[in-house]
């Protein structure tokens, strides 16, 4: 079953047509990688189904319902995560604080009650304990190095527990050992039942940590299956070597 | 209660204690006076620090909302032939309650914009105020003003219920904003200070947080403005609604550290007295301006995050030292 369907999806900006008529599905417990050549539409996909901008035409739909034209706090809150090129933390806040911030609670007495609640500080220590930081719960954001805020920015994003997470370039940037590091923790919230959607220019990472692979190329889906059916499939060869 | 916490609290009701009393230990009106204003300070700095500090949207405008509120009281008043004495300050709750629904689409309005384009919206809100003001004759007065009820009280003991309304309205204002510095809600508000996208990513209602913070930012500076008007009485647009009070308070939030609690009562603490004692020796030459203007460029450069929190890391480096 697909968690995600994304259906004639289109965008332009001005005369650039950034996502032409994209259709494509993440199915339920996959970790579903997109690759495709720089300026081929995957960062404008991603921003279109988390509702940070508005769509030209087509469909989003996420459980089978539609959520085209939500706002992103919105779509956060039905249980769809995500996380920014080169790891946005907030730099003024301290690591636990970053953690908490995506906790969500019902009510207005729960939004003026104490930001801090105990059961909430708890889960985010283990959290920050399970992705081996939580040595700088107490530190400011601003002060981390770039590898423990791209950890915390995914620690954070998994504290709302969402269903679909969307990673925009998890391994851009970072050292080999932490990569492993990033794809370990990947496979285990997989394991919990997290569904990923990442996005990934580094083609190694993404045929060894994906199950299915979709493949974009000026804006549309041109290929999806298996990382070896993909690496196989010669349209995607001519997309990347431009033959 | 651990030793910081039992300091803190000895120190808050010695603080309280002070407050209360001063009217009774000093009380010739030349200095009850520079403590209406200064206690007025406290409390606007305080409440523009709920917005301007905790999400970072800067307002230079707030003199529009401390002038509405002024007019949202004496309008009343005089239309309702309300006398003096006490009554007035029983009305003030209303007025917070006018500002607060002339701030609603103010704000939904002004923040679509950020940052710079923010601080321009503020300002233009204000002067269309002003204007506003001036100009409706029928219901304001326009330039020739409005006045209030006489309070009825004899020079010697005139300031001090000012002060205790003013010092009602400072301690509200606090408590406010420590409330909401410490809940999930003002938590939400610090994360759109730092990166709003990526608030919003995670779930926080940006626009109805901002929005949330401008009014009840808005409506305890309209209060203060109300009581202000009652207090000299008599008020006119360009006076009221007077952008030197609304940089006044942004000012004193600068100097003793935005975002936090005790940062803009401190500032106001500092600068409403320099500014008052400098007004009564030099006002003719209209020195404080001067004063202003150079503390605003000494706290740039030096104390670029404010007085609180460069101590506190300060402090934090002591501790760890030894």
């Amino acid at each position: 079953m697909s968690l995600l369907e994304v259906e004639q999806l289109s965008k332009r900006f001005g005369g650039i047509v950034a996502l032409d008529d994209c259709t494509l599905s993440v199915p339920e417990g996959s970790i579903t990688g997109l690759i495709g050549p720089n300026g081929s539409g995957k960062t404008t996909l991603f921003n279109l189904v988390t509702g940070f901008i508005p769509r030209d035409g087509g469909e989003v739909r996420f459980k089978s319902k539609s959520i085209a034209g939500f706002g992103p706090d919105r779509i956060y809150g039905l249980g769809i995560g995500r996380t920014f090129q080169l790891a946005r933390i907030f730099p003024r806040l301290t690591t636990l604080e970053n953690m908490l911030v995506p906790v969500r609670r019902a009510g207005l007495r729960a939004l003026l009650s104490h930001g801090q609640w105990g059961a909430e500080k708890a889960r985010a220590m283990k959290m920050l304990a399970s992705m081996d930081i939580s040595e700088v719960a107490g530190t400011l954001g601003g002060a981390l190095s770039y590898g423990q805020r791209k950890l915390l920015e995914l620690a954070a994003v998994m504290m709302a527990r969402p269903e679909l997470v969307l990673l925009d370039e998890p391994g851009g940037g970072v050292n080999p050992a932490l990569l492993e590091r990033i794809a370990g923790h990947i496979q285990q919230l997989n394991r919990q039942g997290v569904t990923f959607l990442l996005v990934e220019h580094n083609l190694g990472f993404v045929m060894n940590l994906c199950h299915e692979v979709v493949v974009l190329h000026q804006g549309r889906a041109i290929a999806k299956g298996t990382p070896r059916e993909v690496r196989e499939n010669p349209a995607v060869l001519d997309a990347y070597l431009g033959a | 209660m651990s030793p910081t916490g039992l300091v803190r609290s000895a120190s808050l009701i010695l603080l309280a204690v002070v407050a209360l009393a001063f009217p009774l230990l000093v009380s010739d009106p030349a200095s009850t006076n520079i403590g209406v204003f200064t206690l007025m300070y406290v409390g606007l700095a305080t409440s523009w620090n709920i917005m301007g500090g905790y999400t970072g949207y800067i307002s230079l405008g707030h003199a529009g909302f401390f002038g509405f509120g002024c007019y949202a009281l004496g309008l009343p008043l005089a239309h309702l032939h309300v006398g003096g004495g006490y009554a007035p300050f029983f009305l003030v709750p209303l007025a917070g309650l006018l500002t607060a629904l002339f701030a609603i689409p103010v704000g939904w309005i002004a923040l679509r914009t950020r940052a710079a384009t923010f601080v321009i919206v503020t300002i233009a809100v204000m002067f269309m105020l002003q204007l506003a003001a001036s100009n409706l004759i029928g219901l304001t007065g326009g330039t020739g003003g409005l006045r209030f009820p006489n309070p009825g009280w004899s020079g010697d003991v005139f300031n001090d219920p000012f002060y205790y309304a003013m010092l009602g309205l400072a301690v509200a204002a606090i408590a406010a904003s420590w409330w909401i510095r410490r809940s999930k809600f003002g938590l939400g508000l610090l994360a759109i200070r730092d990166d709003e996208d990526k608030a919003t990513a995670v779930g926080v209602p940006t626009r109805a947080f901002k929005l949330t913070a401008f009014v009840i930012s808005a409506a305890l500076v309209g209060m203060m403005g109300g009581v202000y008007g009652y207090y000299v009485t008599y008020v006119y647009p360009e006076f009221v609604i007077d952008p030197t009070i609304g940089i006044s308070m942004v000012l004193m939030a600068f100097l003793g550290g935005l975002g936090t609690v005790t940062g803009p009562v401190l500032g106001a603490l500092l600068l409403e007295p320099a500014q008052l004692w400098l007004a009564y020796h030099f006002g003719a030459i209209r020195l404080y301006l001067v004063f202003f203007a150079a503390t605003f460029l000494l706290v740039i450069l030096v104390l670029p995050r404010g007085i609180v929190p460069s101590l506190a890391v300060l402090l934090r480096r002591r501790l760890a030292l030894t």
